[in-house]
């Protein structure tokens, strides 16, 4: 005798699994433990190699060592701004793919990172850092995103349903549109604004100024909070907005609040370190296949994948050509231009 | 008592002022199920998603125990009716993970874990419409009758006093539809549950209803309700389809079967 259908397809699915909330816990401990390596690595390596009880001495002990200098001064506010950085465009991006429920929605490729770099050059070119001090940055940046994530919601959307390839589309225009005029806004402009606008928008982690960085490194925990206050909400949202409002969520208000943080991680990462690639693409996708597409996990998974990410490729920036650095945009658009043409060219994508 | 659980008063219904349906005035107890029938185009899913309010009624109430739908907090009215809608494809979520989502009206603010109970819950329904062996499976890989008792079993998991259901068999093989029909047939006897379902086969419609409601497209109204024998016959699907049927009643059930008449 046969077994049924039914008794066979018994054994293709998974009954054994570890209980959902510790699965979470070994996932995070993991990534945390990953990024602390990371961080470790990007503080040890460079110029002046240092081992890992330079590294400790550098941090805990006396101030008045090189080593010190080396690290306090010059590798360790990098490595916050990677985590920060990396962190804070890789929950972005989670958020932007479940809102516009696509898998190529990120920051750049929605012309949102490009909004808010336009966004910053107006302020360098109307001299507002002159009046406002650096917070004119991160508030430029985020004014440049949420205006460009507004054009594409309301564009993309008619008669109350989202039409996402429209709003990748205009989001890849909106990203041209955005980087035409900041290179306008570059011809016509004086010559020690325009080395300002090229130093910042070449995508570097080279931050030198403390309050911008503390800015950007609260501001990304703040917006990791905050989204994960939202994310059980943003997992009924992923079934569409009206089986999300049969759910009892507020679909409306839901989205108000993901879009703003949205717009807030990216501006304040844009205003600070300048565009930095699809950062927000590669690693929400990857923590979607390694961790599963529940936003409660996802959310904390894609801000550790992230930091740790953006920190690593900082090291290689700094390495391959030493003694001189490369962009660190350079490697994440390099690295990210080839994942989003894997993923488009898998067929599981849904455009 | 029970009487008029669901009341539909003068209900008007469509999209952006212009009128899909109107004057449509239907009541249903607790443990009854109406189908709603109609050409292509008549307005039956308008109507069913304008009941609990996802589409603004034009005109007229719904009202659910004397309680109008459209006024209700959303949370609540989760509790009480939930709808089965035609599955998307592009879910990236396992089958456990999406039922559970049905438990998430009983989630209090700001809740981030499921309790023990709802994870029963989905165990239960997921069990009562023999999914369980699917429960680690991907949304997006498994078949289309598979991903409809899915939806039902997270629909079920809100344990709604009322459940909306459009086309549950569409695309199911009738193997597949006399399962999910079985399982309606189950709900109503056992937990007194109310279904209001659209139906595209009369077939189905006329043996597996207490109600049907036949809805016109060109008056824009219903043009009939009442048992399925008084509702399916061959002068009111004439009048409404424009196609001639002979309709005679199945020798085992008593209830109207619909057949095509050659011209």
């Amino acid at each position: 005798m046969y077994p049924s259908p039914r008794r066979v397809a018994r054994f293709r699915g998974n009954p054994v699994k570890t209980p959902i909330p510790k699965r979470w816990a070994a996932i995070i401990t993991g990534l945390a433990v990953l990024m602390l390596l990371s961080i470790a690595l990007a503080l040890g390596v460079g110029t002046t190699a240092l081992s890992p009880s330079g590294i400790w001495n550098g941090i805990f002990g006396n101030t008045d060592t090189i080593e010190s200098g080396i690290i306090l001064g010059i590798r360790l506010p990098r490595v916050i701004m990677g985590v920060a950085v990396g962190g804070a465009l890789s929950v972005a991006g989670t958020l932007l793919q479940g809102l516009f429920r696509n898998p190529l929605v990120e920051p750049y490729t929605l012309g949102i990172s490009g909004g808010a770099s336009l966004g910053v050059c107006l302020c360098l070119l109307f001299g507002l850092p002159g009046l406002l001090g650096i917070v004119a940055f991160p508030l430029a940046g985020f004014a440049g995103a949420g205006t460009v994530i507004l054009l594409v919601y309301s564009l993309g959307m008619r008669s109350g349903s989202l039409r996402p390839n429209t709003m990748l589309l205009i989001g890849v225009m909106i990203s041209f549109v955005s980087s035409s005029l900041v290179m306008l806004l570059m011809a016509v402009s004086r010559s020690d604004d325009l080395s300002n606008i090229v130093f910042w928008i070449m995508g570097s982690l080279d931050e030198p100024n403390r309050t911008l960085i503390k800015l950007v490194m609260g501001g990304s925990i703040a917006g990791l909070i905050l989204s994960m206050f939202y994310s059980v909400k943003m997992n009924a949202l992923t079934l569409g907005d009206e089986e999300a409002s049969l759910l009892g969520i507020d679909t409306v208000l839901t989205r108000k609040v993901l879009f703003v943080t949205a717009s807030l991680l990216t501006g304040l990462s844009v205003s600070a370190s300048g565009i930095i690639m699809f950062v927000g693409l590669i690693v929400p996708h990857f923590m979607r296949m390694f961790a599963g597409s529940d936003h409660r996990i996802l959310i904390p998974s894609s801000f550790l994948a992230g930091a740790c990410f953006l920190t690593l490729c900082d090291v290689i920036a700094r390495v391959i050509i030493s003694p001189l650095e490369l962009p660190v945009g350079v490697i994440t658009g390099i690295i990210g231009g080839i994942v989003f043409i894997y993923v488009l060219s898998q067929k599981r994508v849904a455009l | 008592m029970n009487r008029q659980f669901l009341d539909i008063q003068d209900l008007a219904c469509g999209y952006d002022r212009q009128m899909v349906l109107h004057h449509i005035n239907f009541q249903a107890q607790k443990g009854e199920v109406v189908t709603i029938i109609g050409p292509n185009g008549s307005g039956k899913t308008t109507l069913l998603k304008t009941i609990p309010g996802l589409i603004h009624a034009l005109e007229g109430y719904a009202l659910l125990d004397q309680e109008d739908l459209s006024q209700m907090p959303a949370k609540l009215k989760a509790k009480r009716v939930a709808m089965v809608m035609q599955p998307m494809e592009s879910i990236y979520m396992t089958v456990e993970e999406y039922v559970l989502l049905g438990r998430l009206p009983y989630f209090k603010t700001y809740q981030f874990i499921e309790d023990p109970s709802d994870i029963r819950a989905a165990d239960k329904y997921l069990e009562y419409t023999g999914i369980s062996h699917l429960k680690g499976e991907s949304l997006s890989r498994i078949s289309s009758g598979e991903r409809q008792l899915a939806t039902i079993a997270k629909a079920l998991a809100q344990e709604p006093e009322l459940l909306l259901m459009d086309e549950p068999t569409s695309h199911l093989d009738i193997s597949h539809q006399a399962q999910i029909l079985k399982l309606i047939t189950d709900l109503k006897q056992q937990h007194d549950l109310t279904v209001v379902m659209v139906q595209h086969d009369l077939n189905l419609a006329g043996e597996y209803s207490d109600q049907v409601i036949l809805l016109d497209k060109e008056t824009q109204t219903l043009y009939k309700s009442g048992s399925p024998k008084e509702v399916i016959t061959e002068a009111h699907i004439r009048a409404v389809y424009h196609t001639d049927v002979v309709v005679e009643s199945n020798p085992h059930s008593g209830r109207p079967g619909v057949f095509l008449r050659k011209s």
